[in-house]
């Protein structure tokens, strides 16, 4: 009697191991913790884990950084989350787990067009849905109206140029004692919209870097506000190398009139700047060549590695239901990257007027962005071409390259990075 | 026989017991290998570890920089001869590094070699004169040991993020300078002043751990030396130089080489202070290989590869000089 309830343990001990894997369905998907991220998704995971008893969804946060630096490291060796949402869309299409055979095909072709292209690296044949496009980020200037009324001066109106929105926020500026009069990230993504706007196409349509006179008259442009003191040295100025770095804490300050960044810090800017002065978001400054901003955005993509593709597939299909993606886009405060929710416009609840106004002016934006920005944003290298312009356009600002050997090291980063990464 | 001594010798039975049981082993092994190879044995856990997490780590190195494309696996890597070599070589004036295909490469190089041994001189100097305050009769001594070593002690992340509170353009020091009728400096901002505070700020985070050993060394002289040159009417600076240094010159040099070696390895406080900012004026090697190999995409480990075993041709000449001078200085 007792060897055999001994045995009949054994075997159910080693029928509960044997079985383990298959019964705890479970998966990780990384993001941080800004706009759409894990904070905004975690009601919609609940409630998913919810209707799917036994299937786990746990949403780990992470910082930005540890997404741009560390994340490609960890795929690249087969490791890393089931999921995550990441922003170099083109850049790690290779590790993308293709999830056609998971999700509704053609509501995600309907919904996500534009956008699934920036998932596919540039490979123009590949019909392959390689996530889904959380949101769409549109690059973009914030002015601080109370700084326009102490001063004076009338706020540029839609179609004014960079340079007249530098001579407006200047007279501004000194008028209010402000210390700055312009601010832009350090970033090569907001430096394409000056770029592009320029004339500068960045790429071109058979992915090689292109280095033309629209750049050479944004870096020109660029540089003599700095020399000027319309924009601050300690952005690009003061940092090096292709380090990311942003000074928000100037525009809640007080400290500069116009702050060019984008549109995931609404929520932000709402939350933080609040009533301490009045500020709108301005439509796209023009350069010669157009009216343009960059789009952006993020994607929630599962990889290759992960051993739960079906519950992943399952779970971003459930996020894509519209009344879920608007569940969290009114949330995060973000604008729409499905067609549909374009369409039917989303509600945000819980955003000041002033927000509401602010995002339909960013979605104002959209249809006049340039074919080259849509163009930059989905090519692969992208992220080399925006390093080198960081990089390149601080040491110009520093006196150790000229104009011209910018412009000839940024064509000579980006087609040594493509030669390395294309190395057979 | 006392009860003490049969505990003893008890526990010394029970002791004995592990030994007394693979004595056999070892026996049967020594008669299998010869007594010559036993040392080899007894050494190989630790031959393992070195061969696993260090002299491995080199030779994958040395295949990566031999290899080319983004993708991790070696298998996926294709062979690529010397390119890495000769991109990061390829020089017009090995002065001038503009003229370089890798011009940062260079730029990163040189910013080492003022770098390394400014701050190793600075740090040795400070710490050595805080070490002789601290080996004084002061009062409160152990507090301000504690004040010096603190910094050793923080995160270099935490560190650089204070600096930057500080030395911003809105920070604490233009906020004092400001408040005193001072116009307000831009300290990150300029190449001169950015590589100041660059030595600054390390020297101020690692000095305590220097001083820590300097003052081990001063305490173990002898204070007769000193009591006999005090006698013989020695200035405090004789017996400096004819006292202190020569009997602290061992110490010294293993300073030397620990700050040197820390020196070299400079990444995390630059990384966060200035980015290796303004431009490029602080930009160091370990931070050059951190962004070619993982920051930038995409990743180029090869050339990452290359840059660091580059850098580590120039240590090893470094240290075999090292090694000669503190030879020399046995000798002596």
């Amino acid at each position: 009697m007792k060897l055999s309830s001994l045995r009949l343990s054994c075997a159910f001990g080693v029928l509960m191991f044997a079985s383990a894997p298959a019964l705890a369905q479970e998966i990780t998907v990384v993001c941080d913790d800004l706009g759409f991220g894990c904070n905004t998704i975690q009601p919609v995971a609940d409630k998913f884990m919810e209707e799917n008893p036994g299937k786990t969804v746990n949403l780990e946060i992470v910082p930005y950084q540890s997404m741009v630096e560390s994340l490609p490291v960890q795929l690249a060796s087969g490791e890393g989350p089931d999921a995550a949402i990441v922003t170099d869309l083109g850049g790690l299409s290779r590790y993308y787990l293709d999830l056609t055979p998971y999700v509704d095909p053609a509501t995600f072709n309907e919904n996500f067009e534009q956008t699934l292209q920036w998932l596919r690296g540039g490979d123009a044949e590949s019909t392959a849905i390689n996530g889904m496009p959380t949101s769409l980020t549109v690059n973009g200037g914030y002015v601080n109206l109370t700084l326009f009324e102490q001063a004076g001066v009338e706020v540029p109106p839609e179609g004014a140029t960079w340079q007249e929105w530098a001579a407006a926020t200047r007279e501004v500026a000194e008028a209010t004692g402000t210390e700055f009069a312009m601010e832009m990230d350090r970033s090569g993504h907001r430096f394409a919209s000056l770029a592009i706007s320029h004339g500068a196409e960045l790429v071109s349509e058979d992915g090689k870097p292109v280095v033309d006179d629209g750049l050479r008259a944004a870096i020109e442009q660029f540089v003599e506000w700095h020399q000027d003191g319309t924009m601050p040295m300690d952005l690009w100025g003061a940092v090096g190398g292709a380090t990311h770095r942003e000074l928000f804490s100037d525009f809640l300050n007080a400290n500069t009139v116009l702050y060019f960044g984008g549109s995931w810090t609404l929520s932000q800017m709402d939350q933080e700047v609040g009533d301490l002065f009045d500020w709108k978001v301005i439509p796209a400054p023009c350069g010669p060549s157009s009216c343009t901003v960059m789009p952006g955005g993020g994607a929630l993509v599962a990889f290759q590695h992960t051993d739960q593709p079906e519950l992943v597939g399952a779970f971003i299909n459930y996020l894509a239901q519209p009344e879920n993606l608007s569940q969290v886009l009114a949330a995060a405060v973000e604008i729409p990257a499905a067609s549909t929710l374009i369409e039917s416009g989303i509600e945000y609840p819980g955003a000041s007027e002033r927000t509401q106004e602010a995002l339909a002016t960013f979605i104002a934006q959209i249809p006049k962005m340039a074919p080259a920005a849509y163009r930059f944003q989905g090519w692969r290298y992208q992220r080399a071409m925006m390093n080198a312009l960081t990089t390149r356009i601080s040491q110009v600002l520093n006196g150790e390259l000229d104009v011209d050997g910018a412009l000839e090291r940024i064509e000579q980063d980006v087609n040594l990075a493509i030669e390395a990464a294309e190395a057979q | 026989m006392s009860a003490s001594l049969r505990i003893a010798r008890a526990t010394g039975a029970v002791a004995s017991l592990p030994a007394r049981a693979i004595e056999p082993l070892m026996a049967g092994l020594q008669k299998a290998i010869g007594i010559k190879k036993m040392p080899w044995f007894f050494l190989l856990p630790n031959l393992l570890a070195v061969i696993l997490f260090s002299l491995l780590p080199v030779f994958v190195n040395i295949f990566y920089s031999f290899t080319g494309s983004d993708r991790l696996y070696p298998s996926q890597r294709p062979f690529i001869g010397t390119y890495n070599y000769e991109t990061l070589l390829d020089c017009g004036n090995y002065l001038d590094p503009s003229t370089c295909s890798r011009d940062l490469f260079w730029r990163a190089l040189g910013n080492s070699l003022v770098f390394v041994p400014t701050q190793v001189a600075a740090m040795i100097g400070i710490a050595l004169l805080t070490a002789i305050c601290l080996n004084g009769n002061i009062r409160g001594r152990g507090f301000f040991r504690g004040v010096f070593f603190f910094p050793v002690m923080l995160s270099p992340v935490v560190v650089a993020l204070t600096w930057q509170w500080i030395l911003q353009r809105t920070g604490v020091l233009n906020g004092i300078l400001t408040n005193l009728g001072f116009e307000p400096v831009n300290w990150l901002v300029y190449a001169n002043s950015a590589f100041f505070w660059s030595v600054f700020v390390t020297v101020w985070a690692h000095m305590g751990f220097y001083t820590i050993i300097l003052l081990a060394g001063l305490q173990a002289i002898p204070r007769d030396v000193y009591e006999a040159a005090k006698m013989d009417s020695a200035s405090h600076w004789r017996a400096f130089t004819r006292i202190t240094l020569p009997l602290l010159k061992p110490v010294l040099l293993v300073v030397f080489i620990l700050a040197v070696i820390r020196s070299v390895q400079t990444f995390d406080e630059l990384y966060v202070l200035t980015g290796g900012g303004p431009g490029s004026a602080t930009l160091l090697m370990v931070q050059y290989i951190y962004e070619i190999g993982f920051a930038v995409q995409p990743r180029n480990f090869g050339l990452a590869a290359a840059a660091s075993l580059l850098l580590g041709i120039v240590l090893l000449i470094f240290t075999l000089v090292q090694l000669r001078i503190s030879r020399g200085s046995s000798n002596g």
